[in-house]
């Protein structure tokens, strides 16, 4: 039995945000939306960042449960969730090791791929294989395995920052270098034309659900920092244009990824449509965006469901788990 | 079905609103607000250093003994009480017989130079500025439409020669220079300072080619060496705006600057700020008339002098001992900025990112030019941090570019930079005010 925390029971709410991450000003926008949305729906509920204070606010006044909206390192890569975990309080999302693996991008590729699903060819390789091995040598073979035009995207991390599509090999040094800015691991990946969407997952008590399919179209081509974060630079459809069949394959595929990486209670799946129709994942968040321009709330939206209520039944499922 | 921008007014903004988003660099500088980053990368005075009990008490009574005057609407000009004492602040500056009904009070210097890009600038026009130069004067002339020419610096600031070439080339394109705007004291963010010689040389050619000059000056009573230079406009009276403000020598939280004008422009500047903020903060103005009345405040001003030199003396000291080879920066003698140019192949706003995981933060020299140029150099500001700190942070600074050095030596230097940018790039790539 999962308690409805929707009519205003007496449960207190933190929810994360903030943190030490490149994504640190999406999280605190995040964070204001969740808090939000949760007030809305009649929880009670805190922000708090992940900072020195935590801990101690945690000890002296616990509350019933937490929601990350953390994104980055300390919210994804599984090492919050071992200490909320450490102190006993729950918290909605799934657990640290399915955390860290998703996090990950070439092991939750690895996983993706041994569960079967599509996911484009990658090489991942930290920079100091190129410095060791000379890297004119290492990129003119990833070239040759892979072919142009590429993805280079930082192994860990999100929000699109570090990453580059590469369409001539002149340009490969200069992306691995804006790469390797943000992590000293570079995923380097076959580029997949097609459409671009965006596939929210939630478990509101009866197994995961996917909600309608976001397809991405930014202004200028490129689903960089800008265009994700400025209202106006990119056009979202929700559901996307996408026919019957294809929304049905492309769900099946992104609920299968979710499973394949033992997620639990919502995550967001980013998949290309090639033309053809198949999907290719492209990479899971188990700690989506909830700003005015993230892709899980529009889900949410174009489900015509409401975000605080869906929260406030995670939250409950959480309570309940605990 | 039709997508959603999740901006429903996308059609409708004004020309001048495009290109304004949100950037990477921008997110970054919200990890720079944390206490465990040392951050070189704000423009905030020391403010503790402030004798805040007192200040405390004085405004205390400015509400309870004058609350009906100063929490009323004041006229836009500014109180005269105050136009009174900014006369005597210039006074010390050397621009002498300066009257106060020539002072126009502002909503800190940024809305005098918003004042002045209204007054005079018209799409299309063109601004010269340093190159680089304060990132909110390059934010006021984009919103006015307007186009900035850098003119190119030396450690003896503006290049006069450079200025005249500027002015022949707009002039072949066949557009309108307006005005010269100019920081030519302890220059933000280059630190150099225009020297006597080119002061006159800068004003004879504006002269000649009928340019008017806007004199920014927020900084040049925070000399270390002697006293500044003499302003432009306590040397020339006719076609020089000089714009000042008190944020650098009493409390930026006040905003509290303005512009002296000749009469006829001061008349209209006025009327252009009535229509814009009604009349600046009577609150504010009554606090910074009681602080230059009541309180020692030519003292605080000889303290920050000192607590800035201590620290610009330890910064310039760290960058000596710790910088890797091919790193160059110049020397201030005042203000609050030192820029930094980096060894070749370095680029600053790709290494922000490693900087940041550096817990260390900096202006990425793109942030102080409005055409995309600024890649090779960075802006440090050293009064805000302790002198540990700012040491601690050139530390940090050192490695990031070493460890960017190596990555470089593997993949090749950084690409040319790209001169095309979106407008508004350049405040993409600084900090928000609040950034200390």
């Amino acid at each position: 039995m999962i308690p409805s925390m929707a009519s205003g029971d007496d449960v207190r709410v933190m929810v994360l945000a903030g943190g030490l991450s490149y994504e640190r000003d999406v999280s605190l926008r995040s964070g204001r939306r969740v808090l939000d949305a949760l007030r809305d729906a009649g929880v009670h509920a805190e922000t708090q960042d992940a900072d020195v204070s935590l801990l101690p606010a945690l000890q002296e006044d616990p509350p019933d449960a937490v929601v990350i909206a953390l994104h980055g390192a300390v919210g994804e890569d599984g090492s919050l969730r071992g200490v909320l975990d450490l102190c006993g309080v729950p918290y909605v999302g799934c657990d640290a090791r399915a955390s860290r693996v998703a996090w990950d991008k070439p092991s939750a590729k690895s996983m993706l791929r041994e569960a079967g699903i599509p996911t484009p060819d990658w090489v991942a390789l930290p920079h100091d294989r190129f410095s060791e091995l000379g890297a004119v040598a290492v990129l003119d073979r990833i070239v040759d395995r892979l072919g142009l035009p590429l993805m280079v995207k930082p192994a860990q991390g999100g929000s699109g920052l570090g990453a580059a599509v590469v369409r001539e090999d002149v340009d490969l040094p200069a992306a691995m270098v804006g790469c390797f800015a943000y992590h000293s691991t570079a995923l380097v990946e076959k580029y997949v034309p097609g459409k671009n969407v965006a596939v929210s997952i939630v478990d509101l008590g009866s197994g995961p659900q996917v909600l309608p399919i976001v397809e991405i179209v930014p202004r200028d081509g490129v689903y960089d920092y800008a265009a994700r974060y400025t209202a106006g630079l990119t056009t979202w459809h929700a559901p996307a244009r996408l026919d019957e069949e294809t929304t049905a394959r492309v769900a099946e595929t992104a609920l299968a990824a979710h499973k394949a990486l033992g997620l639990r209670d919502l995550s967001r799946v980013d998949v290309i449509v090639t033309e053809d129709g198949s999907p290719q994942v492209l990479g899971i968040n188990v700690s989506p965006g909830l700003t005015e321009t993230s892709l899980l709330p529009l889900a949410v939206h174009a489900a015509g469901l409401d975000l605080g209520h869906i929260l406030a039944t995670l939250i409950g499922r959480a309570v309940a788990r605990a | 079905m039709t997508g959603t921008t999740q901006d429903d007014y996308t059609d409708v903004y004004a020309r001048r609103v495009r290109g304004m988003q949100t950037s990477e660099i921008r997110a970054l500088f919200a990890v720079a607000s944390r206490p465990e980053v040392v951050s070189l990368a704000g423009g905030s005075p020391y403010i503790a250093a402030l004798p805040l009990d007192a200040v405390g008490e004085m405004l205390g009574s400015l509400a309870a003994d004058h609350g009906t005057v100063s929490l009323q609407y004041g006229i836009g000009q500014g109180t005269v009480e105050l136009r009174e004492r900014i006369c005597e602040v210039m006074a010390l500056s050397g621009i002498r017989g300066a009257s106060p009904d020539d002072v126009v009070v502002t909503v800190g210097g940024q809305q005098a130079i918003d004042l002045l890009a209204r007054l005079f600038l018209d799409p299309g026009d063109v601004v010269l500025a340093e190159g680089p130069s304060y990132v909110g004067a390059l934010g006021v002339f984009q919103a006015a439409q307007a186009q900035v020419h850098h003119v190119p610096m030396d450690d003896e600031g503006l290049i006069p020669a450079a200025l005249e070439e500027a002015i022949a080339a707009v002039a072949r394109s066949g557009r309108r220079a307006k005005f010269l705007y100019t920081i030519p004291t302890f220059q933000n963010p280059a630190g150099v300072t225009l020297t006597e010689e080119r002061r006159e040389q800068v004003l004879d050619i504006c002269e000649r080619a009928g340019l008017l000059v806007v004199e920014d000056d927020p900084y040049g009573m925070l000399s270390f060496e002697g006293d500044a230079p003499l302003p432009l406009r306590a040397r020339r009276r006719d076609g020089v705006f000089y714009v000042s403000t008190f944020s650098k020598t009493f409390a930026p939280g006040l905003r509290v600057g303005w512009i002296l004008a000749p009469h006829a422009v001061r008349e209209k500047l006025v009327m252009m700020s009535e229509a814009n903020v009604l009349c600046p903060s009577a609150f504010a103005q009554g606090a910074v008339t009681q602080y230059l009345t009541t309180m020692p405040w030519r003292e605080q001003v000889k303290s920050y002098r000192e607590i800035y030199r201590e620290r610009r003396d330890v910064l310039l000291t760290a960058l000596r001992d710790l910088m890797p080879a091919g790193t160059s920066w110049t020397n201030p003698t005042g203000g609050l900025f030192v820029w930094v140019t980096l060894p070749e192949g370095l680029d600053s706003k790709a290494m922000m990112p490693r900087a940041i995981a550096a817990r260390v933060a900096y202006v990425p020299g793109t942030g102080f030019y409005a055409d995309g140029t600024g890649t090779t150099n960075m802006r440090l500001n050293f009064s805000y941090a302790s002198p540990e700190r700012l040491r601690e942070g050139v530390r940090r600074l050192a490695g990031v570019m070493e460890q960017d050095l190596a990555m470089r030596a593997v993949f090749g230097p950084a690409p040319a930079p790209h001169h095309h940018r979106r407008r508004g790039a350049a405040a993409a790539d600084a900090p928000g005010p609040d950034l200390a």
